[in-house]
């Protein structure tokens, strides 16, 4: 086993949790040391995974069911980085509610090690079992401020639809390897030719297992409620990282061993596309909670997501990521803004408590507004440019009306983008938020805001980042 | 040409906008931020002078070009001007500075932020009329959305919110498809690159399509009838400044779009669809102009003119002769300064009396002479009388139509005899009559910045009514070249 440095990050993330784990059962109020050290886990297997594997040439390993290439390596820098966000802002927000605890670091360790081995999964079981790691890690968080009834129903509810949805992914996965007795991608793509609709049936459950997991409409109906019961960190997380990780998956199921029935599978990607965009569009305009928006608001951006890879082009893939790489930039500016939203120690997260914001806090609320904006994909912001690559790439495929309602619905989500604004900058002024915040929450809205607002500086730099991706 | 110039118009209102964030805006400091933001877009403005000065009248091809690469591979930003567009800039460069002025009065409160909105809408607007690359042209196009919904929404009247989400709605539902266009231009051609896609073509079967989209978009900014309703709304609740932006500029973006790219890019599609225009122009012209008889709000009647007025442009451009297109361009440049000019009248009484309705008034002529002497200046100029700007242009387009279309061009100058009635009705029911409000009574006379702004805007009404030859000369070459080129491409793939 001569290549086995190339998965030295999912061994060191592995050794880590355990070392912190005996560290947290040893060593009394080590919740802090234990923040501190998984921020340096995570650093440092980025780092790795950027040294050892971003520039090799596709590999796999262990009998082919693990595949470390460009994508992979691409995917897991990026989910090590968000995660590494995430924890990095929610320190402050956890010692509020008096969850500051060891248990919250490992469990944010172990469910991105489960998303790293569901990235590099190149066979349907490791796959699985990457997924069940994450989701296993994600129902803890979400309960994870257990004093609260919101949180313990949000946890409930997300175990018990996740696991129905795990059910229906195994179950595809089953069929798929009663027709091809394999459970190997590449083994997959030389067996299916002779029962194409046997098949096809696999493809839908676990299509359908996926589309759960990254809450594309229809099956979604579990985000808004999970999102604004869990804690704002978690929910944070929630909206990126693990849609990041299932997102790849998508991407390799669909196009390594399947490509060649994209006839059969490229109609139910444009329905979730085409669904997840108008619904989470329209459905958003009702809510007050701003936590419910972005919920609806993540759904319907996950719905141009999928219209990328809905066409079957490297071009689709590609732009995707982008897609995916930028949302997650715009979604860590908005939650900045939502955790800094802070009075008395009580966290505010009703639409309505922006009221005027911009009289008190003139910096926080342009920043939301160059966030907000840039989510509407309105030019010269970053989002505009994410949304011109899927529709570029879209429109190639001559997919016009799925680019035209992509467009139609940008128009409706614009509608809910502004009325956030209105509220920001159009209404009367309430009492003003606590202005002594975490450094490193001010810097990474300031970092966030000034990425989205830059970006049309430097497009090129993302483009040819991207563009090594090659998967057809 | 080594210097940049016209990436320093771009830029330079957007830099000036960044040192205004950084200017305190306290109450001592309004003066400051009032001045900074002012030598800005002077700057700019006597740059655009320089600009008129070197550009060379007798090519049609563009000046100035910058090439650069962009996205790699995909887009480069490309930015270069010809006849039809320097006049647009300079327009831009001559309005902005007198919004600044005249911000004095109407916008009591954040003005740092107005200011840098103002700003940050000028960089948008000169970007429209260089772009020549079609990305390029939409995201400043759709960029220019944002600082104008701010203004109207934060700085605006009683129905500002309202206002402010039809105008940011509409205009985003038009622009669509216009992106989905040109990214299928994109796909079609290999490029969106506007000077290769000149001497490509555009297939024809593609055109009548991507013709709709653009059509789509332009049709709800210029505004034609029957996407026309969100401009009332915008005008009427936004502060003064931003009126005047909006009327003098924003809405020429679409008159350049139609010029620039419809006749450019499609001229068979424009062939066809010629008759749709011709409709929807004169049932602008007439129909705006008859509710604009009824109004009774000032503002909502001069926004109502707008659209009638505007009918004029499409109904010229399309005819594509000459004269029409040339009456079109000056049929903008005139609408922009007059009906600049009116918002800015409407605002000092607006000021003063805090109303906008014509009933408030009358009798006023004696109050404040001064005003009712450019006022009268600018009502005749927007009826089109002979000597004013507004004649040159609609005397060229009515030419032009009864060439074309004899019932066309008649029911078009019925539209400029209602348009003569409700102007001349508006200035005699707040200028002339009994003085019944004896509040008016306290009104004063326009202040220097007032009356300095009003003669900036009188003084070129004036002369190009007189003298329209600098304007007709800009424009001349590379609107006759943009006429052959169509008329080449319509006959060839007859």
């Amino acid at each position: 086993m001569n290549n086995i440095e190339l998965i030295f990050p999912e061994i060191f993330i592995s050794l880590s949790i355990m070392f912190l784990l005996i560290l947290g059962v040893f060593k009394k109020d080590s919740s802090k040391i234990i923040h501190n050290i998984s921020l340096l886990v995570l650093f440092i297997t980025a780092v790795i995974t950027f040294n050892e594997t971003l520039s090799i040439n596709p590999t796999t390993l262990f009998n082919e069911s693990i595949i470390i290439d460009y994508l992979s390596s691409f995917m897991k820098i990026i989910t090590l980085l968000a995660a590494f966000v995430v924890l990095l802002i929610s320190s402050n927000y956890l010692r509020t509610f008096k969850i500051f605890k060891i248990e919250y670091p490992i469990l944010i360790l172990s469910s991105v090690l489960g998303m790293m081995i569901m990235i590099s999964s190149n066979d349907l079981i490791v796959f699985y079992m990457g997924l069940e790691l994450q989701s296993l890690a994600l129902y803890v968080l979400a309960t994870f401020n257990r004093d609260q009834l919101k949180s313990s129903e949000a946890g409930l509810k997300y175990f018990v639809l996740s696991a129905l949805s795990s059910g229906l992914l195994l179950y595809g996965c089953s069929l798929i390897y009663g027709f091809t007795s394999s459970t190997n991608f590449n083994v997959i793509s030389t067996q299916f030719n002779t029962n194409e609709y046997a098949i096809t049936f696999g493809i839908v459950f676990i299509l359908v297992g996926l589309a759960f997991k990254i809450s594309a409409v229809p099956f979604h109906m579990w985000a808004p409620d999970v999102y604004e019961g869990s804690p704002t960190s978690v929910t944070l997380f929630f909206t990126m990282v693990p849609k990041i990780a299932a997102l790849t998956v998508f991407i390799r199921f669909l196009y390594v061993p399947f490509l060649n029935l994209i006839d059969q599978w490229q109609m139910i990607l444009v329905f979730l596309s085409i669904a997840s965009m108008l619904f989470g569009a329209i459905a958003a305009i009702g809510q007050k909670n701003l936590k419910r928006l972005i919920a609806y608001s993540s759904i319907s951006h996950i719905g141009y997501a999928l219209a990328g890879l809905a066409t079957g082009s490297n071009e689709g893939i590609q732009s995707s990521v982008i897609y995916m790489t930028i949302y997650i930039i715009m979604n860590l500016g908005f939650f900045s803004c939502l955790l800094m939203m802070k009075r008395n120690n009580i966290y505010y997260e009703q639409i309505d408590d922006l009221s005027g914001l911009s009289k008190n806090h003139p910096l926080l609320s342009i920043s939301l507004l160059i966030v907000l904006f840039s989510l509407a994909g309105i030019p010269p912001l970053a989002g505009f440019f994410a949304k011109f690559y899927i529709f570029k790439s879209v429109i190639e495929q001559s997919m016009y009306f799925l680019a035209i309602v992509g467009l139609l619905s940008t128009v409706v989500a614009a509608f809910y983008y502004l009325r956030i604004i209105k509220i920001m900058y159009f209404d009367e002024e309430k009492e003003s938020y606590d202005k002594d915040h975490n450094l490193w929450l001010k810097l990474s809205l300031t970092v966030s805001t000034i990425l989205i607002l830059m970006y049309f500086i430097f497009p090129s730099e993302l483009i040819d980042v991207v563009s090594k991706i090659n998967i057809i | 040409m080594n210097f940049p110039i016209l990436s320093s118009l771009i830029l330079l209102p957007s830099i000036g906008a960044l040192f205004l964030i950084f200017t305190k805006s306290k109450s001592e400091n309004k003066i400051t931020a009032k001045y900074v933001a002012l030598f800005t877009s002077l700057v700019n403005f006597f740059l655009s002078i320089y600009l008129w000065f070197l550009f060379d009248q007798t090519t049609s091809a563009f000046q100035f070009v910058e090439d650069r690469i962009w996205i790699k591979g995909l887009i480069n930003y490309k930015v270069g001007i010809d006849g039809i567009s320097i006049l647009f800039i300079i327009l831009t460069t001559f309005i902005t500075p007198l919004c600044i002025i005249s911000v004095n009065n109407s916008v009591t409160k954040r003005l740092n932020e107005f200011l840098i909105a103002i700003l940050v809408m000028e960089t948008f607007m000169i970007g429209v009329f260089c772009s020549l690359d079609l990305v390029v042209f939409y995201l400043f196009f759709e960029a220019g959305l944002i600082p104008m919904f701010l203004i109207i929404g934060i700085w605006g009247g009683a129905r500002r919110v309202y206002s402010a989400f039809k105008f940011f709605l509409f205009t985003l539902l038009g622009s669509v498809l216009m992106l989905v266009a040109i990214i299928s231009i994109y796909w079609i051609t290999g490029t969106t690159d506007v000077v290769q896609l000149y001497e490509l073509g555009i297939e024809t079967k593609y055109q009548n399509l991507l013709w709709l989209a653009f059509f789509s978009s332009f049709a709800v900014k210029t505004p034609m009838w029957p996407v026309h309703t969100w401009l009332p709304d915008a005008h009427v609740e936004a502060p003064t400044a931003g009126s005047v932006l909006l009327a003098a500029i924003l809405l020429k973006m679409a008159g350049y779009g139609f010029i620039r790219f419809s006749l450019g890019l499609f001229p068979s599609a424009s062939e066809v669809f010629t008759p749709l225009i011709y409709t929807l122009s004169v049932i602008a012209i007439i129909f705006t102009s008859l509710i604009a008889l009824m109004q009774e709000d000032m503002k909502k009647l001069i926004a109502y003119s707008s659209v009638a007025h505007m009918g004029f442009v499409t109904l010229g451009i399309f005819t594509i002769q000459q004269q029409g297109i040339e009456g079109s361009i000056i049929q903008m440049i005139s609408h922009g300064l007059v009906s600049a000019a009116l918002f800015l009248c409407v605002g000092v009484v607006y000021d003063r009396m805090h109303s906008r309705l014509i009933a408030t008034y009358g009798g006023i002529v004696t109050i404040i002479p001064k005003y009712a002497i450019l006022f009268m200046v600018f009502t005749l100029a927007a009826l089109g009388l002979p000597g004013t700007s507004g004649f040159v242009g609609e005397f060229l387009i009515l030419m032009a139509a009864f060439k074309d279309n004899f019932l066309v061009a008649v029911l078009a100058s019925f539209g400029v005899i209602i348009g003569a009635a409700y102007m001349l009705w508006l200035y005699k029911r707040v200028i002339f009559g009994k003085l019944i409000n004896s509040e008016l009574k306290k009104m004063i006379d326009l202040n220097k910045s007032e009356a300095f702004t009003l003669t900036c805007l009188a003084i070129p009404t004036l002369y190009f009514g007189f003298y329209p030859e600098p304007l007709i000369n800009t424009i001349e070459v590379s609107i006759s070249d943009l006429i052959d080129t169509y008329n080449f491409s319509v006959v060839s793939k007859q």
